[in-house]
């Protein structure tokens, strides 16, 4: 097999933004997520049935149904009734929605594993629901969870692929691009292969040190 | 100081408490005992409402703990507890274990609070551990901690439910300790307990229960002494 990279010398300044749009989605992605996901978590772990059912109505739906399908669904859908989103925009709004459902499910396993001891301790102490939530249990859970946000953290990397299907011009819309216009198979492929591993693989090494540093204190 | 009244507490269909009435009085030393199921760390606990009652009144200085939500939190506030497995909390050090609470809920200022909690450590022996972190203490001194965290609040009343339960055998009398010397000061203690010498020691009363009632109460070394009901002498002549 002949593998010709020489496109890169011309075309690397398209790779570059390329990777800067899909760093941008997916950590935009990532934080909205979390914060949406942890909303979630707290209503379907909360004493009010139609918040509970609404939460797990959400996740449901969300885990259960393609995200290629949800992002089509959000970037075509809202057209038809007059919403007209930037395809980066409706790529932000999918992957939050995705990654908030699991999120959810990550916080919610996370906040029911800390002992119930501790809550009780802090509310004899006359602290509040929502200071024992803020002070108490989140943090422990937070450390507790860091292994499973660092997974989620790098499945939406590698998801933020799938919002190449609505024309962001992310990596793999760049790299299916370059394929057509250069008539190369798989070198475009190839050279975002390794950009999405170099992301991810110091996304992980990242949390790795963060974890070593959390268990210290 | 408190009074409780008819007080019961149903888990399902099983009834664990079937009407409990009393009144402790301010700097009284109450040690509660009885076989386990009998109803007493549920009695404890439903005092500041860890435990919902299923029916019943409980006051606590004129205010009702049976009542609302803001008002329960600030008489939590003045009720300390003290737990068997000590729930401290893991990510924070011995200091901030202390301060939480009163630097959430006093909005006092920071440098006299930690004066104050500087002290309640001094007072339990564990002054060099202000830095520590739960994981590096023993079981001992895990509870002596608690114990000055629940005190960092300046409450009324401390309820102790089996503080010494948990503990290697070595590190009970440093607890109880501890908690002589609370008694000494005159804090009003409610204390769930096995240890039948502390209780006659430092108690003022004892109150036996079993099956979810107060079955007899009444000076320590009385009852130790001279139990008048048959299920006070069958169970003090089992522990004793």
């Amino acid at each position: 097999m002949n593998l010709n990279f020489s496109f890169l010398s011309e075309h690397w300044p398209a790779f570059l933004s390329a990777a800067w749009t899909t760093l941008q989605l997916s950590a935009v992605g990532v934080i909205l997520g979390t914060i949406v996901g942890v909303l979630f978590a707290l209503m379907r772990i909360s004493t009010i049935t139609p918040l509970k059912f609404l939460a797990s109505a959400y996740i449901e739906i969300i885990r259960g149904t393609p995200m290629v399908v949800q992002i089509l669904i959000i970037h075509y859908g809202l057209t038809t009734v007059g919403i007209n989103l930037p395809a980066f925009m409706s790529g932000v709004v999918a992957l939050t929605i995705n990654s908030s459902a699991y999120m959810a499910e990550v916080f919610r396993a996370g906040i029911q594993a800390i002992d119930k001891g501790q809550v009780e301790a802090a509310r004899s102490l006359g602290m509040t629901r929502t200071m024992t939530m803020r002070h108490v249990v989140l943090p422990q859970a937070f450390r507790n969870m860091l292994p499973a946000i660092g997974n989620e953290f790098i499945i939406i990397i590698k998801d933020s692929s799938l919002v190449s299907f609505i024309g962001i011009g992310e990596l793999m819309y760049t790299a299916r691009t370059l394929q057509g216009s250069l008539y190369l198979p798989i070198e475009p492929l190839l050279v975002i292969a390794v950009i999405y591993f170099v992301m991810t693989f110091t996304l992980s090494n990242l949390l790795q040190a963060l974890e070593r540093k959390l268990k210290k204190s | 100081m408190i009074n409780v009244e008819g007080l019961h507490k149903s888990f399902g269909s099983n009834e664990v408490l079937k009407g409990i009435t009393t009144t402790i009085r301010q700097g009284e030393v109450v040690a509660v005992i009885g076989p386990s199921g009998s109803g007493k760390s549920t009695f404890l606990r439903c005092l500041n409402r860890l435990e919902e009652p299923t029916s019943g009144k409980i006051f606590f200085e004129n205010r009702e703990v049976t009542g609302s939500q803001s008002e329960l939190n600030k008489i939590r506030q003045r009720m300390g507890m003290v737990f068997q497995h000590f729930n401290l909390f893991p990510h924070m050090s011995v200091m901030e274990n202390l301060l939480l609470a009163p630097t959430l809920l006093k909005k006092g200022d920071k440098t006299s609070g930690r004066e104050f909690a500087l002290g309640l450590l001094r007072s339990v022996g564990l002054e060099d551990k202000q830095d520590a972190y739960p994981a590096s203490l023993s079981g001992g001194q895990k509870q002596r901690i608690a114990i000055a965290r629940a005190l960092a609040m300046q409450p009324s009343v401390m309820l102790f439910d089996e503080p010494t339960s948990a503990l290697d055998p070595e590190m009970v009398g440093e607890v109880l300790d501890v908690m002589k010397k609370l008694a000494r000061d005159g804090m009003t203690m409610i204390i769930v307990t096995h240890e039948m010498g502390f209780a006659r020691e430092v108690g003022d009363r004892l109150i036996f229960m079993d099956g979810g009632v107060i079955v007899e109460e009444g000076n320590p070394r009385e009852v130790m002494a001279n139990p008048q009901h048959p299920r006070t002498q069958d169970f003090l002549s089992k522990v004793l």
